[in-house]
């Protein structure tokens, strides 16, 4: 299947089940997150008894996408869709804007800063502003360490990509 | 689809054959591939945890991007080759990437004028790529620039604190710039030709900034896109494709 067809071409509509079932899978690496609430779910569709899963990755290497491929297989034969496919899209390409509000603020929750620009990042845990970049690089590759001038705590910050 | 690969360069560049494709899609993944290579090989090796981080960072980026190269190339050649056939059972003169990426870390100023003269390149590359007819291979290049410019913002920063901080610093920077010029004519030929004028802007402005001297040596290497080696690419290799050649098909 060429992986730049877009979402919807030549296929039935939606199976509201599958979709579920995928939608609750988490990231691995940051559990309060689904994958669609990381805009990394972009699509799913059946032909037949087949369910086809479309999914994207956040940063051309990053490691959770096999992972996140086992996740989905396993959450989806568990509940029956034992025939399905899935297929890692590149375009259009990942973006921060597709994270939704609810993802923001379980980020925020779990102590990670959301995606903005970098001088609007508050503190997660003192909602204070004007944080300092330790390391452009962080625990990840969709992060990037911070530290908060007022309270001190180090912090990680979901880097911006648009 | 339309096969036209290079497509909308500012420059304008043309077009390459469109037979020419699987060999253009290879050349580039040769380069993400071997590049994350030797940024892998910082691991645990880097002045401190947060260079570690960046540069294992950096090397999964070029991996991704080269991956997806590798499937596209796959698909093109239409042999039943997956990336990891690509990757792993090609031999050294069937690699087509660039000297300039196979040379050693040296330390780390070294690495990061190597890095700055690709990313200065890449940046023009993906650019350029990402309004190609080819929309997969627009699709791969639109998100390897978004990597690329956070790339280019690590290697540059690197480069004006190193050049522009002590003298020892200064030293072994303007050693990198020196040592790896040789190898930046090679970036420019063929397709790519048209982006030399902007990548030496790009890189001047940078040298200049980090008061380090952009050398003038005429003489220069060329040879990777035809699979002409440096004696390094052949080690590299060897570790990067002992393990699936010893156990083909292995998993973990």
């Amino acid at each position: 299947m060429d992986a730049a067809q877009l979402p919807g071409d030549g296929m039935v509509s939606v199976t509201v089940d599958a979709r579920a079932v995928v939608a609750s899978v988490v990231d691995p690496e940051i559990p309060v997150l689904t994958i669609e609430d990381l805009g990394v779910l972009r699509g799913v569709e059946t032909e037949g008894d087949r369910v086809i899963v479309r999914i994207t990755p956040t940063y051309s290497g990053c490691p959770a996408m096999r992972q996140i491929e086992d996740d989905i297989s396993a959450a989806l034969v568990k509940e029956g869709f034992t025939d399905h496919e899935i297929v890692v899209v590149h375009n259009p390409a990942w973006s921060t804007e597709w994270m939704n509000d609810r993802a923001r603020q379980k980020l925020e929750e779990f102590g990670i800063a959301p995606p903005t620009a970098v001088e609007e990042v508050l503190c997660p845990r003192c909602q204070e502003p004007g944080p300092r970049m330790i390391a452009r690089f962080g625990s990840t590759a969709c992060k990037a360490l911070m530290v908060c001038s007022s309270c001190g705590e180090p912090f990680d910050y979901f880097k911006e990509l648009r | 689809m339309t096969e036209g690969v290079v497509s909308g360069a500012p420059q304008g560049t043309p077009a390459p054959d469109p037979g020419d494709r699987l060999t253009f899609l290879l050349a580039h993944a040769d380069d993400n591939m071997v590049l994350s290579q030797r940024l892998g090989e910082w691991v645990s090796n880097a002045p401190e945890l947060e260079l570690d981080i960046a540069l294992g960072n950096t090397a999964l980026d070029h991996l991704g991007v080269a991956r997806a190269l590798y499937t596209y190339a796959g698909e093109v050649e239409a042999r039943g080759r997956d990336e990891d056939d690509l990757a792993m059972f090609r031999n050294e003169r069937e690699f087509t990437n660039l000297l300039l990426v196979e040379q050693p870390n040296g330390d780390f100023a070294h690495t990061m004028a190597r890095q700055l003269f690709l990313d200065a390149y890449q940046l023009l590359l993906w650019d350029d790529l990402s309004h190609s007819d080819d929309v997969r291979l627009a699709g791969i290049a639109a998100k390897a620039l978004k990597e690329a410019r956070y790339h280019f913002r690590f290697s540059s920063g690197w480069m004006i604190r190193l050049g522009d901080g002590t003298e020892e610093s200064h030293r072994r920077a303007q050693t990198g710039v020196e040592h790896l010029w040789r190898f930046t004519s090679e970036m420019f030929e063929g397709a790519t030709a048209g982006y030399r004028e902007s990548w030496a802007q790009t890189v001047t402005g940078v040298l200049e900034e980090a008061t380090l001297t952009m050398p003038t040596d005429p003489y220069q290497r060329s040879g990777g896109r035809s699979g002409f080696h440096t004696e390094h690419l052949g080690s590299l290799l060897a570790e990067m494709q002992w393990m699936q050649r010893s156990y083909p098909g292995m998993e973990w």
